[in-house]
């Protein structure tokens, strides 16, 4: 028999509709599994089961009074980014120790509103920054996959690598993440899993802890294809409190899977060719290609000049709005105080403690590229290469293309302290991080296995508003591939 | 361009971290890595290019100029690490 936690989001609620189950042992099921699972992974830094089985149990009452919402039921992990009213809310910093918000994001507000189920706040690295999830706070996350034959732990990616790692463990039905330079995507990639970045303005950043706020967005990680398109209609809004949020229609994402791709233009970067690239990566980008082509897809080679740009003129513009926005933790409003005998050194102690070293490192970059006399010659031209980026996209979907595809990372996972060198790290978004700097949205598949038997991940492009073709042509991927499950060594 | 230990201390200063000798010393080598890194972007002509300040065409949103939302001192003060009636507490900073 099936277990309820290996159920989709789509499955699940069909089968709470049906009355197979509740909404309260579908839940129990899920905090079950977390007992077992979160002392090997530490996918979540705090567990409400309360929360829970209170929402459960008033998701229970409306399938019952035949009033299910669209989440009615569905237990979700959510990053410890969001902030939730009342509880645990520190995007995995010490400096916001004990911060418990008296709000609740419009992303997590309007998935209670769809009668989702919050099962506790998932792990990241500090401020969503990092590719490895090595930089929380509160420790390590621990792939669920590890190399054929070995016990070596793996990263999960990040930064949502809670997310990633809870939804490849199947200790949520999904989660909540979010990617400013490829963070819902690379760790979606290195756990198997499906993610995607809708294009900004999708989702209200309101009650998001803010890393860089021009390129930050909000999106689910899933195990499939059409949970993601579920819970994107679900997560996207306009909302009067975020000014960036966009005012159009959130289209009804899950018709869009299972539609034909025949005739469909998908155009192949040449600039994501790199150079040391593992060949296995050419075989799955190449398999790729085969499968869309035998769904009727035809494929353009594309030319994207500027891509290599992309990842230096993000290390600009994302540090320096980070450092920008992180001014705020000054230990007067909330989280850590580290007294001082002034209050500037008061400010310079609770800095100096509250912040892990790759914070520190962003701050001081984005510190010195916006002190005065250095604006112009890095931010000022960051944003020109970032016009520039931008325009090669507006350039190929002018000539026809619905989509583009891609490898989504330049490797599959690898061990903590296997990267030391910050700019080493950065390249793990070399892929992704195009899509953030030009505003479009991108989505992971998972599309196969390496030779040590750890997931690879494809990546589309779409246009911006265009999540749609994203579903529709992510799904045929996903059945050409199928799906891809982590070996549950953690519940022994 | 790289920066030296002092040009470190001074960023730490107003980035308002506090870092000892061996930390700068530390970062010193980090960020002239990134800022090498970042240096790549020199290659691309940017002559005529404007900058981008926004990825989605749209009209900045206003609202009219008043209270839209507030009158919960005690919820605003509620994380604060020292408060005292609805105050920020913080050390002395006018002799």
């Amino acid at each position: 028999m099936t277990k309820l936690i290996d159920l989709t989001i789509a499955e699940a609620r069909d089968k709470l509709a049906a009355r197979e189950f509740s909404a309260s042992e579908l839940t129990e099921a899920y905090i079950g599994a977390i007992e077992s699972a979160n002392e090997s992974l530490n996918a979540y830094v705090t567990v409400t089961g309360d929360i829970a089985r209170e929402q459960a149990k008033a998701s229970d009452a409306k399938i019952a009074a035949g009033e299910a919402r669209p989440l009615e039921g569905i237990p979700l992990g959510i990053k410890d980014l969001y902030a939730t009213k009342g509880v645990h809310t520190q995007a995995c910093s010490h400096i916001l120790d004990g911060f418990k918000p008296e709000y609740e994001s419009t992303v997590t507000q309007n998935l209670f509103d769809d009668g989702a189920v919050m099962l506790g706040k998932l792990n990241m690295d500090e401020f969503a920054m990092g590719s490895s999830n090595e930089t929380s706070f509160y420790g390590n996350v621990v792939n669920p996959w590890r190399r054929n034959g070995s016990e070596t732990a793996l990263v999960p990616g990040g930064s949502s690598g809670g997310s990633a790692s809870a939804v490849a463990a199947k200790i949520c039905a999904a989660a909540t993440a979010s990617d400013t330079g490829g963070s819902i995507r690379q760790p979606a990639a290195l756990t198997g899993t499906v993610g995607i970045k809708p294009t900004y303005g999708r989702c209200s950043r309101w009650g998001m802890v803010a890393f860089a706020s021009s390129l930050d967005q909000a999106g689910p990680i899933g195990r499939t294809v059409r949970d993601n398109a579920i819970l994107l209609k679900s997560m996207a809004s306009v909302d009067a409190k975020d000014t960036t949020s966009v005012d159009l229609p959130v289209p009804d994402y899950e018709s869009f899977v299972g539609k034909s791709i025949k005739g469909m233009k998908i155009g192949i970067p040449k600039e994501y060719r790199m150079d040391g690239m593992p060949e296995e990566i050419e075989k799955l980008w190449q398999q790729g290609i085969d499968w869309l082509k035998a769904a009727g897809a035809e494929i353009v080679e594309i030319s994207l000049p500027h891509t290599k740009y992309a990842l230096p003129a993000y290390y600009i513009v994302a540090p320096a709005e980070a450092s920008s926005n992180l001014a705020r933790y000054d230990g007067v409003r909330y989280g850590l105080r580290v007294p001082g005998n002034d209050i500037v050194e008061m400010y310079e102690n609770t800095r100096a403690e509250g912040f892990g070293d790759e914070v520190k490192r962003r701050v001081m970059i984005g510190t010195y590229v916006l002190s005065a006399g250095y604006y112009d010659a890095y931010y000022l031209k960051a944003q020109k290469v970032r016009t520039l980026i931008k325009r090669d996209f507006d350039l190929v979907w002018e000539s026809g293309v619905d989509a583009i595809l891609t490898p989504t990372t330049p490797d599959a996972a690898f061990a903590p302290g296997e990267i030391t060198d910050p700019v080493t790290m950065y390249m793990n978004d070399v892929f992704t991080v195009t899509a953030n700097m030009a505003g479009i949205p991108g989505m992971s598949i998972p599309a196969g296995l390496n030779k040590d038997g750890l997931p690879l991940g494809l990546q589309l492009l779409g246009k911006p508003f265009d999540e749609g073709t994203l579903f529709q042509v992510g799904e045929v991927i996903e059945q050409a591939a199928g799906r891809f499950d982590a070996n549950d060594w953690w519940t022994k | 361009m790289s920066v030296d230990l002092k040009t470190v201390k001074r960023v730490a200063g107003l980035a308002r971290i506090k870092v000892s000798d061996a930390q700068a010393e530390t970062m010193t080598g980090e960020l002239n890595a990134i800022l090498g890194f970042i240096e790549q972007l020199d290659e691309v002509n940017t002559d005529n290019v404007e900058p981008l300040t926004s990825v989605v065409e749209q009209t900045m949103k206003k609202r009219s100029d008043g209270v839209q939302d507030g009158g919960y001192a005690d919820k605003v003060v509620a994380n604060a690490p020292e408060s005292e009636d609805n105050f920020f507490m913080v050390p002395k900073v006018v002799e």
